[in-house]
């Protein structure tokens, strides 16, 4: 662990651990313990899990706080539940629904981290006397003399860095990611090695507050305005019938849609909000050149994004590698420009585009509509960066 | 491991500690090897502890023993009276106050929920006025003293009230043995129920005591245990444990000296933080229990916080999750969501010593 906290005798410090009943967090808080720290484990009651699963007899909490609990007696520490029901529902589950409405395609997890988790959590991990903030990401925190960095993880298939661009220095100075060092197969052994009941647990897939994979129904619930059902636009103009609301499509989708009977498989290539459109088109048409992103955390050198064009690697999907690109401020201070060195393909609005050198995290923003589409050559089609799904 | 070397613990009403001799009268219950409805001598020898265990806690909370059931605990022993009623067809509608524990409550729609004062005593005029509409035969369900606040209960009057409109009361009575004197001939009430580990007996026992000749409809059948009114071989372990409990707590003659120093505990603690704010003062109450809010300092910071500093104390209803609620009594008391969620609830006991509250008083003045 990369950490200026030094566990000895005298006095232990103490460090809270995000605990979220799963292998990751448990191993973290298990490995600290071995270290000698004073671990507190805080479990997040995000929202109601009986609800949730339409179980309206099932106990507000899920299984995974159950196991946290059992994981933290095993290990031997003090465990608390927080109830951060409405600041949830307020910070991310509600931008959830209106980035969708937005014609966006959001990560929740993302504003999770950001606000819930590395605003509150911290706070609260303060409040009880802890100098840090552990969590079980799999992403490693460099700190060099009197700097401090973010940096992929070893285990480049875990990788976690995706989803936390957005933390910022401060908090990255409070928190830590025992992890970051090992692979998941050596976290499996470590649960093993602690005894911990849920080595064998599955890695979670869904999104949490949508465990039935449906998320239409959460943005149903919090929609503000019309229903979103409208059209969906060939690019080249004609109309192609009726589309059952925006929330249901992404930048990028080809399955799903409905639309045969054309020449070239269709993707979506635009959500258009204001009028409920959802244009379709080949996939020369999601070529992205250059994009716009809002919101934007610097981790690189001081003062910002910088001003002239800087080389970087870019990320604009998790499941993507990142591609050479180059990055500059925007025509705002927390906007910056990218542009791509070859063209992506199914760039999506609300996304995140996470800048690295190399291994380094140096922050990024949200995805803005609009970008420029460069014209490809027709021999080129079919050709270059990342290759999309979904 | 045992955690309770280092630490103080003043959650009571969440349970009490148990008693030398409730640990003595367990083992010894073990130590048997007969069925209490068996014929033979090992059976008669285990039939013989329960029956010594029913005519302690009878003499406890002041009813024959002939008239006590023994059940798994008090939840068990309210939805006993509840369904048996509704299910035996002796009354078709249940009420209750909105303050009553979740054990009642649960069991009663909520639009048939009595409201409470500002100072969590059921409101009488309000009751009144509901009950002269009513028609059908109905159970009132009132408790003696709420866990929480410590308030007591009006529950004679109640009983009066509901008598005279041919109603049934159910008597939640769990918070009262050791702190309040108790019998069905001064609540009025036709069913009582109890539970053994608030008075400092084992978990997982309890039960009611039935003063009426109407008719329960048993929930747990086959067997015929407990005058058929609970099947399933007994609890002789528990049940021992309790009835040893109950002659500990009928003994003690300290409730002055812990009212005294829950008092003294009070008014220190409003000494401490001025802007503190203590619940049901104006009102009786059991002599053991505090509810208190710190405004603007929630209660999961304060719990958490006390129990790492080694003070165990509760608030609202803790979820299974450990999730901390706002208090139900609370908000049916009129407190603001945000106060009612900055409350704490000390409740003391026997061994609870005033130096230890003194060190309470000094930590949770800095919280």
């Amino acid at each position: 662990m990369t950490s200026e906290l030094k566990p000895n005798r005298g006095s232990k410090p103490r460090i809270a651990v995000a605990m979220s009943g799963g292998v990751d967090s448990s191993v973290c808080a298990a490995l600290l313990v071995e270290q000698g720290y004073d671990v507190i484990g805080l479990t997040m009651q995000l929202y109601d899990h009986g609800a949730a699963t339409s179980k309206s007899k099932t106990c507000c909490a899920g299984q995974d706080i159950h196991d946290a609990k059992r994981v933290a007696d095993k290990v031997g520490i003090p465990h608390y539940v927080l109830d951060y029901e409405k600041r949830f529902e307020k910070d991310v589950i509600i931008p959830f629904a209106e980035s969708y409405q937005r014609g966006e395609t959001p990560i929740p997890c993302i504003l999770c981290n950001q606000t819930v988790k590395f605003r509150d959590l911290i706070d609260a991990a303060r409040d009880i006397g802890a100098e840090a903030l552990a969590t079980g990401h799999y992403i490693r925190r460099v700190e060099d003399n009197e700097t401090v960095s973010l940096h992929r993880a070893i285990d480049q298939s875990k990788d976690q860095s995706y989803f936390l661009f957005a933390t910022t220095p401060e908090q990255l100075a409070f928190v830590r990611f025992p992890l970051g060092d090992i692979s998941k197969s050596e976290t499996r052994a470590l649960a093993e090695k602690f005894d911990l009941d849920i080595a064998d647990k599955a890695d979670s897939q869904d999104i949490c507050f949508v465990p039935t994979g449906s998320y239409t129904g959460i943005v149903d619930k919090f929609r503000s305005g019309d229903p979103s059902k409208g059209r969906f636009v060939h690019v080249d103009g004609h109309d192609m019938g009726e589309h059952n609301g925006i929330e249901h499509y992404t930048v990028g989708q080809r399955r799903g849609l409905g639309l045969g009977g054309e020449a070239e498989p269709l993707y979506v290539v635009e959500i258009r909000p204001r009028n409920h459109q959802v244009v379709v088109g080949p996939r020369a048409d999601l070529a992205k050149h250059e994009i716009d992103v809002r919101d934007v955390n610097w981790l690189g050198a001081l003062g910002g994004v910088p001003e002239a064009e800087t080389r970087i690697q870019a990320r604009v999907r998790n499941t993507h590698e990142p591609v050479p690109a180059l990055v500059s401020r925007g025509s705002r201070q927390d906007q910056a420009k990218v542009s791509f060195d070859e063209p992506l393909y199914g760039v999506s609005p609300g996304q995140a585009c996470v800048f690295y050198d190399g291994d380094q995290v140096l922050g990024g923003g949200w995805i803005m509509p609009g970008g420029t589409n460069m014209t490809v050559p027709h021999n080129k089609r079919n050709e270059g960066a990342a290759v999309l799904s979904a | 491991m045992t955690v309770q070397d280092h630490r103080i613990y003043l959650d009571y009403n969440a349970t009490a500690p148990v008693y030398a001799e409730v640990v003595d009268a367990v083992a010894t219950a073990l130590r048997e090897r007969g069925n209490a409805s068996s014929v033979h001598a090992d059976g008669r020898s285990v039939r013989a502890a329960i029956e010594d265990a029913r005519d302690s806690v009878g003499e406890l909370v002041g009813v024959p023993s002939s008239a006590i059931t023994f059940s798994s605990g008090g939840t068990e022993a309210n939805a006993t009276v509840i369904r048996g009623l509704l299910g035996s067809g002796a009354v078709s509608k249940v009420y209750c106050s909105t303050i009553e524990h979740p054990s009642v409550l649960e069991h009663v729609d909520p639009q048939r929920r009595s409201s409470v004062n500002g100072d969590g005593q059921i409101d009488l005029n309000k009751l009144d006025d509901a009950l002269k509409k009513q028609h059908e035969p109905f159970l009132f369900c009132i408790m003696l003293a709420n866990n929480e606040t410590g308030v007591i209960q009006p529950v004679g009057e109640v009983s009066a009230l509901v008598h005279e409109r041919g109603g049934l009361v159910l008597c939640d009575s769990v918070q009262g043995p050791g702190k309040l004197s108790l019998g069905t001939d001064s609540l009025g009430a036709d069913f009582l129920t109890f539970s053994s580990h608030k008075i400092g007996g084992p978990q997982g026992v309890g039960c009611f005591a039935i003063n009426t000749d109407v008719a329960l409809e048993p929930m747990l059948i086959g067997g015929g245990q407990e005058k058929k009114r609970r099947s399933g071989t007994e609890n002789a372990p528990g049940i021992a444990g309790f009835g040893a409990a109950a002659r500990v707590t009928g003994g003690r003659s300290d409730g002055e000296q812990i009212e005294q120093i829950r008092d003294q505990l009070e008014d220190a603690l409003l000494e401490a933080r001025p802007d503190a704010f203590v619940f049901g003062q104006n009102v009786p109450r059991i002599l053991n229990t505090t509810n208190i809010a710190i405004p603007g300092v929630s209660s999961e910071r304060q719990l958490i916080k006390l129990d790492l500093a080694g003070f165990s104390v509760s608030a609202g209803s803790a979820c299974s999750s450990g999730k901390v609620s706002a208090s139900h009594v609370l908000l049916a008391m009129g407190v603001s969501e945000d106060m009612a969620k900055s409350s704490i609830r000390i409740s003391i006991g026997a061994e609870t010593a005033w130096s230890d509250l003194e060190k309470f008083v000094e930590i949770w003045a800095t919280l």
